[in-house]
């Protein structure tokens, strides 16, 4: 693609995120609004966030990665650790949801590229085995964590609040299986979309880039890759960190969405990155608008279906295997390919007879 | 000593049952070269068959497995027809958004079936405990039967591929789909066969599973197919042998662990030592080393 159509592409992904902050806005202020839908507005944010910077991992890096949702609780408790922490030393909730942000960006960032640097020379599906695992360790190791403060400073345990051992000004702030309770939630729709734009902006320019050029050859072919001299592990840890990291940052965001944050499997278990995944997938690898769009149908349907009750995630699991059948499978590829230019041939007749 | 070896012993059952379930995901995965994530559900299933045949309709344990195991045999045939065949020739991440898509699906339908409240499942294996060493050591007999079915299975299902022409369709679709339907193998056939004999396995996997750990829900399959899978990879996906040794030692640690370390902690460092084995050698214990051409 030339550079004016990337342009113009990324400008209608850009138009499409402030299209729906817009809508929404209106939505809002007309009185349109219903609870259900005002109650989504932040995870739609957060689950754009976690699909766009998933596709980086997947869909343009081409590394399978079932733990995403473990960077996102590592950048969910870091932040709001951070957040109760600094309640009493920065009175300005803003500045402390800011800092919060990049603080969990900065961690996520950080374990990314420690165990990428062992784990990316896996390929395929022990890649992906191996990350599942590693999200699911650091869900059990957060679930066995306690940390709390007093007047000598920080205190760790592994076992319980008592064993910290602190003095009567001590407060516990992660709890273990409790979590961290407490964080002001000041998470609101209009950061969630600048999150959002934020992270778009920043895959947008990194695909786009001699470094994202670099990513996207080691995809199609690493061995050509390493021949005219691309660093492998390096773009490989950039690409993964980069993805990691965002994760984190909407860990964040979710984190400050709640009072009470827990690592549980239906938060940050594996079945959390799976759900990531699907977006990706669904939406079709390396098209960030698509992460988007899929994100954001996927997580309303199950909810707009709630009038359904029981058979609402029954209907969801036969959508989710028609649509990638449909999607995916060769004959229904050709199908559709075959349907596409009977259109065109009818088009080009119109145009002859007139 | 005498409570190290009992942890041991058990350890090595629920590895037996890992290891059978491992067999699913491994035979599939060499044959078919798809990561089969609803394997874990079907176990699921094959627990509730056996479970409305025993306990709701009163048939005796037997008839309730062999129930089970046709349950999920036709099960597992017409997953692979409906949903997965049609995606043959597609990208293996399509295949594995469908394979996730039905296990929501086995979940949901089980979950409107017989809610999500927990069942009390009654033991199969209905034979006295062995007690040794004068009572110091006593090995429920659900433990016992766990590690022999997993014997009796290996055996039964090495000869299989070894010695009948089915058998040996499989060994050649798994070495090369291409030369193998060219050489006159019904290569659909052949995978509709291994996702027969998979989840014929998982509903014995399931009863074993739900005789030892009695509580059923629409979830019980996920982790133990999670744990499972990382038995398969830890051993080596696609070696029958792999399964069964990454099957027991996954059994064993996770026991110990829970024993002597922290049972909470246990899970994590099931998967840390499969991360350090993969490290060590990235394709399992008993994997082939593939050179990448160009």
């Amino acid at each position: 693609m030339d550079a004016k159509r990337i342009r113009i592409q990324n400008g209608i992904t850009y138009g499409m995120v402030i299209a729906f902050w817009v809508v929404i806005q209106i939505m809002d202020k007309t009185g349109n609004l219903s609870s259900l839908l005002k109650g989504l507005l932040v995870p739609l944010c957060m689950y754009a966030i976690l699909a766009v910077s998933l596709n980086l991992t997947v869909g343009i890096l081409g590394e399978l990665s079932l733990g995403h949702a473990g960077f996102m609780c590592l950048g969910a408790f870091s932040g709001a650790f951070f957040t109760n922490c600094m309640e009493a030393a920065m009175p300005s909730a803003g500045l402390r949801f800011f800092l919060a942000l990049i603080l969990g960006a900065v961690v996520a960032g950080i374990f990314g590229l420690l165990i990428g640097i062992p784990v990316l020379r896996l390929k395929g599906d022990y890649l992906a085995i191996v990350t599942l695992a590693f999200g699911e360790i650091i869900k059990n190791l957060i679930n066995v964590m306690y940390v709390g403060r007093d007047a000598a400073g920080f205190h760790f345990s592994n076992k319980d609040a008592m064993s910290l051992g602190m003095d009567d000004t001590g407060v516990v702030i992660v709890k273990g299986a409790q979590g961290i309770t407490g964080t002001p939630r000041a998470a609101t729709f209009t950061i969630g979309i600048l999150l959002l734009l934020l992270t778009l902006f920043i895959v947008l320019n990194l695909i786009n880039s001699r470094t994202g050029r670099a990513i996207m050859s080691i995809r199609d072919n690493r061995i050509a890759a390493e021949s005219i001299g691309i660093n492998i592990t390096k773009y490989k840890l950039m690409a993964f960190s980069i993805s990691a990291a965002l994760a984190g940052m909407a860990g964040v965001l979710y984190a400050h969405s709640l009072s009470t944050l827990q690592a549980t499997s239906n938060n940050f278990g594996y079945n959390k990155s799976i759900l990531i995944l699907v977006f990706v997938v669904l939406g079709g690898l390396g098209n960030m608008r698509g992460s988007i769009i899929a994100a954001v149908v996927l997580t309303a349907l199950p909810e707009m279906l709630r009038g359904l009750n029981d058979y609402r995630m029954l209907i969801y699991a036969i959508v989710l295997i028609i649509m990638t059948i449909f999607n995916s499978s060769p004959k229904a590829i050709e199908m559709r390919s075959v349907l596409m230019d009977k259109l065109r041939h009818k088009k080009a007749a119109g145009k002859e007879a007139a | 000593m005498m409570s190290f070896l009992s942890y041991f012993i058990s350890g090595v059952s629920l590895g037996s049952i890992y290891a059978i379930i491992a067999l699913g995901y491994t035979m599939v995965y060499g044959i078919a070269r798809m990561l089969n994530f609803a394997h874990g559900d079907v176990i699921m299933i094959g627990g509730f068959a056996i479970f409305t045949a025993v306990t709701t309709m009163g048939l005796p344990p037997m008839a309730g497995i062999l129930i089970g195991v046709v349950v999920c045999t036709v099960l597992g045939v017409t997953i692979e027809r409906v949903a997965y065949r049609p995606l043959r020739g597609a990208s293996s991440l399509a295949v594995l958004i469908t394979a996730i898509g039905i296990s929501y699906l086995l979940q949901n339908v089980a979950l409107l079936i017989f809610g999500s409240n927990s069942h009390q499942f009654t033991s199969v294996v209905n034979l006295p405990n062995l007690v040794l060493a004068d009572g110091k050591l006593n090995i429920s007999s659900t433990t016992i039967v766990a590690i022999a079915a997993c014997i009796v299975i290996m055996i039964a299902l090495t000869t299989f591929i070894n010695k009948t022409r089915t058998g040996q369709a499989m060994l050649a679709v798994s070495e090369d789909r291409g030369a193998a339907s060219l050489m006159g193998i019904d290569v659909n056939k052949t995978i509709a066969v291994t996702f027969a004999i998979g989840s014929a396995l998982a509903a014995i996997a399931g009863a074993l599973l739900c005789s030892a750990y009695p509580s059923l829900t629409p979830y019980t399959g996920s982790m133990p197919g999670i744990k499972a899978f990382t038995a398969a990879v830890f051993g080596g996906i696609g070696s029958i042998p792999g399964a069964l040794l990454g099957g027991i030692i996954l059994g064993v640690i996770e026991n110990l662990s829970k024993a002597y370390i922290s049972s909470q902690l246990s899970d994590a460092i099931v998967f840390a030592v499969l991360i350090i084995v993969l490290l060590v050698r990235p394709t399992g214990i008993l994997g082939r080393q593939i050179n990448e051409k160009v």
